[in-house]
């Protein structure tokens, strides 16, 4: 330990320490320092007065600007609510045939469509729409639950086989698992059904026996017209998918519709009432309806 | 004062514990009150439990570190809220023994992915990420499927979860592996006494689309479908929020 002494170049007095003949200059804290350490201390001491800050026990002091996140959070939803207010209220009041014919209104319809659809129907029925085994195409024109803009716009509120109390509901049955259907019926109503498909090639009606197709129509007008109609055509208050197209929710080959016949199939649909207001329901169906007219 | 403040400089350990000492302050006057302030947790009269294979579940999420990449936290923000529904509150990790807010978001939040997809989605998505979201990066986790589920020993979690506040009756306590097994087998008795025990809103049902086995599939699967639907709170404090993204 060495007396502190004056250094000769700055001026500035040493700490009086010497480590092996280095010494340290006792240099003041600069002012830029102390006066941001004294503007955050007065900031802070506003913000106390201002803001929630100090506990108080059980409560907490509010600050005389009565503001927290919840509320900024408001505001913030609010402000965006207003900056849409023009044209959520056009989607409220106007029919979906005009809404249709509205340049404007589809180019919102594309835009916000486009973000909620992938934030929220994308996961199931591809960025496309185009679905896949078990997840419904929407571009094509087979809708399960009717394709009128009314008819999705239901099914987008309410879903289907949930627990939403007003859900569509739909369950085929599993004739096979359940013992409804012996290994013969179902081969006999699986041979009928994929006589009844509409295939640019024929070729697998004509590797069937007529035998079965025979017997299969009545199996069929017995377990299977009831939903699916006595046509084969589908019922969409049913969610009964037409039987005589070539579209396959589970796949079309015999071996898929085997698997059908003796499962029964249950798809669901979540419903997005709680998650989706009406605006954007509606706008979620335009949005379907006008993907698919695009992909045409 | 400075005398003083050479001799604590001067002795390693009590220094080190001094800093400790400072340095704890800021972190004591910000978390201590929270557990005096009542409106810390909200009082929630709905608030459901997790049945024994939601909790079966929530251990298969934690082991498999889901949480790395997956926040459950929706926070106070526009673009969260309109994205992914009402912002989380503290009462919905009430009965989370450890919470699993996360804090990083490879993928998306799971805070409210409770009945936002169906099961089949679900099983499809953990069996190949890539062929329901050709962009994910997440791994496939298809062992789950073919894992049978250990819950013979799920009365003990309760127990467990019960020392440190969770709510569970000596009846959940003692039927655990059972509720595990009717959870996932609707039609059958023990269905029918788990309903008893944790409500009519418990999901019922095959969760991995095969009623033969009970596998971790339908474990985690029935997790992720309870996922902010252990009450209705959330929706009530913060009217619907509509989905526009930010503009």
């Amino acid at each position: 330990m060495s007396e502190p002494e004056r250094d000769p170049h700055t001026g500035r007095l040493t700490t009086g320490h010497d480590w092996n003949g280095i010494k340290e200059l006792n240099s003041p804290v600069p002012k830029l320092v102390w006066f941001f350490l004294i503007l955050t201390t007065v900031i802070a001491v506003v913000m106390w007065v201002l803001l929630p800050t100090w506990p108080t026990g059980r409560d907490y002091t509010k600050g005389i600007l009565n503001t927290n996140q919840y509320k900024v959070l408001d505001a913030s939803l609010e402000a965006g609510a207003k900056q849409r207010a023009p044209w959520t209220h056009t989607f409220e009041t106007t029919g979906f045939d005009e809404l249709q014919a509205d340049p404007a209104a589809m180019l919102i319809v594309r835009e916000n469509g486009r973000r909620m659809f992938e934030d929220n129907c994308a996961m199931c029925h591809g960025r496309d729409g185009q679905g896949g085994r078990g997840f419904p195409d929407l571009t094509d024109d087979q809708w399960l639950w009717g394709g009128s803009p009314e008819d999705i716009m239901e099914t987008l509120r309410v879903g289907v086989n949930n627990k939403h109390d007003e859900a569509r509901l739909s369950q085929m049955l599993a004739f096979g698992r359940d013992g409804i259907l012996d290994t013969n019926q179902r081969r006999q109503v699986v041979s009928y059904v994929q006589s009844l498909s509409e295939h640019d090639d024929a070729s697998h009606v004509a590797a069937l026996k007529p035998a079965d197709i025979e017997a299969g129509r009545d199996v069929f007008a017995m377990q299977c017209a009831t939903c699916h109609g006595v046509d084969g055509k589908g019922l969409p208050t049913m969610g009964a998918p037409n039987l005589t197209d070539d579209f396959w929710l589970y796949g079309g080959r015999r071996s898929d519709i085997e698997e059908t016949v003796y499962g029964g199939r249950q798809g669901v649909m979540p419903f997005w009432e709680d998650r989706l207001d009406e605006v954007d329901r509606k706008i979620l169906t335009l949005y379907v309806l006008d993907m698919g007219e695009r992909q045409k | 004062m400075l005398e003083h403040h050479r001799k604590l400089e001067r002795t390693a350990i009590g220094f080190v514990l001094a800093i400790m000492l400072v340095a704890s302050i800021g972190g004591f006057i910000e978390i201590a009150p929270l557990f005096t302030i009542d409106e810390t947790v909200e009082d929630v009269p709905d608030m459901r439990l997790y049945t024994p294979l939601e909790q079966a579940g929530r251990n298969i999420y934690t082991r498999e570190g889901c949480y790395a990449c997956h926040s459950q936290m929706i926070r106070t923000l526009q673009d969260e809220v309109e994205r992914y529904g009402p912002y989380s509150l503290a009462v919905e990790s009430k009965y989370d023994h450890p919470m699993l807010w996360g804090s990083k978001r490879t993928g998306p939040d799971l805070a409210r992915v409770g009945d936002k997809y169906s099961d089949a989605w679900h099983v499809k998505h953990l069996m190949d990420p890539r062929s329901v979201m050709p962009t994910s990066v997440m791994p496939a986790y298809k062992w789950l499927a073919r894992t049978p589920l250990d819950y013979e020993d799920l009365g003990l979690h309760l127990k467990t979860l019960r020392k440190v506040g969770v709510p569970y009756t000596d009846a959940m306590i003692e039927h655990a592996a059972a509720d595990a097994f009717g959870q996932a087998n609707p039609n059958s008795d023990e269905a029918y006494d788990l309903e008893e025990r944790y409500g009519e809103d418990s999901n019922i049902r095959v969760f991995d689309g095969d009623s033969a086995r009970l596998t971790e599939m339908d474990a985690l699967v029935a997790y992720l479908q309870i996922l902010g639907q252990l009450t209705d709170a959330s929706y009530q404090e913060t009217p619907l929020q509509s989905n526009k993204g930010t503009e």
